[in-house]
């Protein structure tokens, strides 16, 4: 799947690990990539939960300050850049997604779009429509303020993006 | 700020803040190199984004309406603040109607322009800048000297500095990883105690209520959702009709700004938010967490709605304040936003700003930085014509200067058009033109006279000519002059008849490369004709002084109109005044014959490049290489994308061609005589001094297209410098 392909050299180019993975080894894959505690919310994949997974879903705020990773889940990913779009969601996906060091993004290898005109165009319809909140992020926060460049910032130090296919 | 006290001010940034402000911009400017490289159609996304905010602004009372029925609509409030003060006033009162106690942040060039720290410090609350740059600054107590990366003058030893004094933390900390970690455990914690979340806001959508704001920390995030009370701030200009035109921009801003692709964070929020409020406190699950927030928006006029009536300032509304016009500057890398800055915004559109917020006092202080030399016009992603603003509000600040006592005096002695109070110092780089036929009328007493120290130190006094500054010598026969004597020679059966234009330096100063460009186009069967022309008006121009550029931008066409009726084409030695005839004279002729004259002009070596491009056999009647050669293209040239065809040229005709990669020479015309900015214009040309004396370079013969690259590389190096077409002329006379 070419898509996916520029979407992996895209993330690697920001320091981003990404694994390909089939529905069926998500359990085993999310128990490799995360470091507990680690928090999470419902995905917007089908195929996959994290419903038997060591990841914690509905945590507390409390919870949420104390975890070292976080999982979310992807509306949208744009090849050309290795973006990801995490939604604002009643769920709390925005601050699983930021406040945790370590940032498990899980997206659905159909939902990778080639390039951002496309996802304007898509997130127009989608989110814009129904007044939504999304973040459109593109590898782990990041400054240079400080005389060089370093990685998390206020937001995660490292990310790790699991892309499933079927 | 008196001449004496800004040389003073300017040599004192260069000394403490130049260094670390020419490595980071230096880094946006190569990072923006590379990042548009990549794009597919960056010319068309320019278009597009140009299309949009002009589109925006000219429908702004409707967006603003639309605007504020969606965020009403989606639950939020609207606030459309006349002022500052009308701004601060609501926010402090949203702040006491929610008991605040803390604020936290995130970076906003509007929230600085209407000093809401202050207010809301006023108001008692404690207000804590959680982009990293800002909290350097907010300790230190200092202002931003870029509008992208505020702390950009600071090094990390000065930071670290600062944060172990100001701390005083168990380890001293040193690296940038560990000043960062610090600030992120200490802001961390700022955000999560905060009553209130302030944000600005890049981009507005009218037709939903999203805001856009582009970040890479992530404390823009943290700042708007974590407490839950949200007040954006935004100057009205912000706002785009549909959520589709974001893609030009979010595709631009980076790039622009930084060098990135992208940002690592593009926040679209639509608040009121849905995610849950976050009390960190909290053990009850997010689904049962409290999802009640507050938002409002503090969209700011603050001059915008008069900018918008204003012709010239209009443009300035479209400006996304990416910082690439200052990052592009050499005048800004060499001393930052605290020498080229007003109160709030800096670089080359800060002019604007200024003029239109604060008032014109505030674009006064600075405004003479901005050199005209082009240089960010290309790079500004909603293409806005900078350095034509800023010699509007030049021409403004001229006319509001109060008269001076010697008025009478100069203004009977120069044939300019201006009003009493234009500086003594402008008017006569103003009207260099007559000083120049005046001094090679007389030369070689005026070049003498000139010299003498008596005539050095009332220049020095006076005009504010800076005396360790070479001043240029008048020819004793002008270029018009000898071409009238062997008029005869002319190629008797000509291929083509050009008319080539006499500019100033040229004909007084420089004669042997209006020769040289004769000699060269006649050995190309072109018959040259050299009538006696008017000036372009590009030093009055360069002065702010728009009514004298104008009139004589009149004359020269009027003076053109009959060549051009006989199909000659204009051949211009001088790429700033090729510069007017392709560019500022659009503002000041008739559309139709602006287009005629543009049509028609050529820079000489683009000429001759087009002559032998189509009949290669052609090169044998120019003086070709072996040879090596330093060329300096001269900025405007740049610019308007010429300076290929001198270097194509060069080694088509066999010379070995080095490239300067500097970004200017740090003259640009009369910038580099003036007491005030002397250091300045040498600090910026000692670059380019390092690029040609390296070694292994110091044998090139060193070539500049313009007469201020020219004067400046001769004070810099002990090569003279020539004009590439002096190198190629053929050997006749
Ligand atoms: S004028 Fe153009 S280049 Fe300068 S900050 Fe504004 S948008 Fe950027």
């Amino acid at each position: 799947m070419p898509t996916v392909d520029t979407f992996e050299d895209a993330l690697d180019g920001l320091a981003v690990e990404t694994t390909r993975l089939a529905p069926e080894t998500f359990e085993e894959t999310i128990a490799e990539v995360v470091t507990v505690p680690a928090v999470g919310t419902s995905l917007p994949v089908e195929s996959v939960s994290l419903e038997d997974t060591a990841v914690l879903t509905d945590p507390s705020p409390a919870e949420i300050d104390t975890a070292i990773t976080g999982v979310t889940g992807a509306t949208l990913g744009i090849a050309e850049y290795g973006s990801v779009i995490l939604p604002s969601t009643p769920a709390g996906d925005e601050a699983v997604s930021l406040f945790c060091d370590h940032h498990v993004v899980v997206i659905d290898g159909d939902d990778i779009v080639p390039d951002m005109p496309t996802a304007v165009g898509t997130m127009a319809t989608t989110l814009a429509d129904d007044r939504e909140s999304a973040v459109i992020a593109t590898g782990p926060s990041a400054t240079a303020d400080m005389g060089a460049l370093v990685r998390g910032a206020h937001g995660p130090k490292t990310v790790h993006a699991l892309v499933i296919e079927s | 700020m008196s001449t004496d006290e800004k040389a003073a001010h300017i040599r004192r940034l260069l000394d403490t803040e130049g260094d670390s402000v020419q490595e980071n911009t230096r880094v946006f400017n190569q990072g923006r190199y590379a990042a548009v490289e990549d794009l597919e159609d960056y010319e068309g996304l320019k278009d597009r984004a140009r299309d949009i905010k002009e589109d925006a602004i000219s429908r702004l009372p409707e967006l603003i309406d639309e605007l504020t029925e969606t965020v009403e609509e989606n639950g939020g409030h609207v606030y459309l603040a006349s002022d500052a003060a009308d701004a601060n006033r609501y926010i402090s009162e949203v702040a006491e109607k929610e008991n605040a106690e803390t604020l936290v942040k995130s970076k906003s060039m509007t929230s600085e322009e209407i000093d809401v720290n202050e207010a809301l410090e006023a108001a008692g609350v404690e207000v804590y800048e959680t982009d990293l740059g800002e909290f350097v600054l907010q300790v230190a107590d200092e202002s931003p000297s870029h509008i992208v990366g505020p702390a950009i003058h600071k090094s990390r030893r000065e930071i670290a500095d600062l944060f172990n004094s100001e701390f005083e933390p168990d380890e001293p900390l040193e690296t940038a990883e560990e000043l960062t970690m610090f600030a992120r455990e200490y802001l961390g914690e700022r955000v999560k105690e905060a009553d209130i979340g302030m944000t600005g806001a890049n981009f507005l959508v009218a037709e939903n209520g999203t805001l856009l704001l582009v970040t890479s920390e992530g404390n823009a995030r943290k700042s708007a959702v974590a407490p839950d009370t949200h007040i954006a701030v935004s100057g009205v200009e912000k706002i785009l009709p549909n959520f589709e035109d974001l893609q030009p921009f979010i595709e631009l801003i980076a790039r622009s700004g930084t060098g990135q692709d992208l940002t690592s964070y593009l926040t679209l929020l639509t608040p009121p938010v849905s995610t849950p409020t976050l009390d960190f406190e909290s053990d009850e699950p997010l689904s049962e967490a409290d999802g009640d927030r507050e938002f409002h928006l503090v969209l700011i006029d603050n001059g915008r709605m008069a900018m918008r009536e204003d012709s010239e300032l209009k443009e300035t509304l479209y400006c996304i304040r990416c910082g690439a016009c200052a990052n592009v500057c050499a005048n800004f890398q060499h001393v930052g936003g605290h020498a080229f800055g007003g109160e709030t915004y800096s670089g080359g559109i800060a002019t604007g700003w200024e003029a239109g917020v604060h008032g014109q006092e505030s674009a006064e202080e600075f405004n003479d930085l901005c050199t005209g030399c082009s240089r960010c016009v290309n790079q500004c992603p909603v293409k806005i014509d900078i350095p034509w603003i800023n010699e509007v509000v030049r021409d403004r600040i001229n006319r509001g200067e109060t008269s001076s006592e010697f008025d009478f005096l100069v203004e009977g002695l120069t044939p300019d058009a201006e009003p009493g109070g234009v500086s003594l110092q402008k008017r006569f780089f103003g009207n260099f033109g007559t000083v120049a036929k005046l001094g090679s009328a007389t030369a070689p007493v005026s070049n003498w006279f000139a010299e003498l120290p008596p005539s050095r130190w009332a220049m020095e006094k006076v005009l504010r000519i800076d005396s360790r500054r070479e001043l240029p010598t008048f020819a004793d026969e002008t270029l018009q002059e000898w071409f009238l004597v062997r008029e005869g020679l002319a190629p008797a059966d000509a291929d083509r008849e050009v008319v080539l234009y006499p500019d100033t330096y040229t004909n007084y100063i420089s004669p042997e490369r209006g020769k040289a460009a004769v000699r060269t186009l006649e050995a190309l069967d072109v018959r040259v004709v050299l009538p006696d022309l008017p000036e372009s008006g590009r030093a009055p121009l360069s002065q702010g002084m728009l009514s004298t550029a104008r009139q004589q931008a009149h004359e020269t066409y009027a003076g053109l109109a009959e060549q051009l009726d006989a199909s000659r084409d204009v051949i211009v030695v001088e790429p700033s005044d090729l510069a007017m005839f392709r560019g500022e004279y659009e503002k000041f002729l008739p559309e139709a014959s602006f287009d005629r004259l543009s049509d028609a002009s050529y820079e000489v070596l683009e000429y001759v490049y087009g002559l032998v491009a189509n009949d290669s056999e052609k090169t044998d009647v120019l003086s070709g290489g072996p040879g090596r050669v330093a060329y300096h293209s001269h900025c405007q040239q740049r610019t308007m994308g010429l300076g290929e065809y001198t270097e194509a040229l060069l080694e088509e005709l066999g010379y070995d061609v080095l490239t300067s990669t500097v970004e200017c020479c740090g003259m640009a015309g009369s910038f580099g005589y003036k007491s005030q900015y002397y250091e300045l214009s040498m600090d910026v040309g000692y670059e380019l001094e390092d690029e040609f004396e390296r070694a292994g370079e110091r044998d090139r013969t060193v070539l500049a297209s313009g007469t201020s690259c020219t004067d400046q590389l001769d004070s810099l190096l002990e090569r003279k410098p020539r004009h590439p077409v002096e190198l190629i002329a053929p050997d006749t006379e």
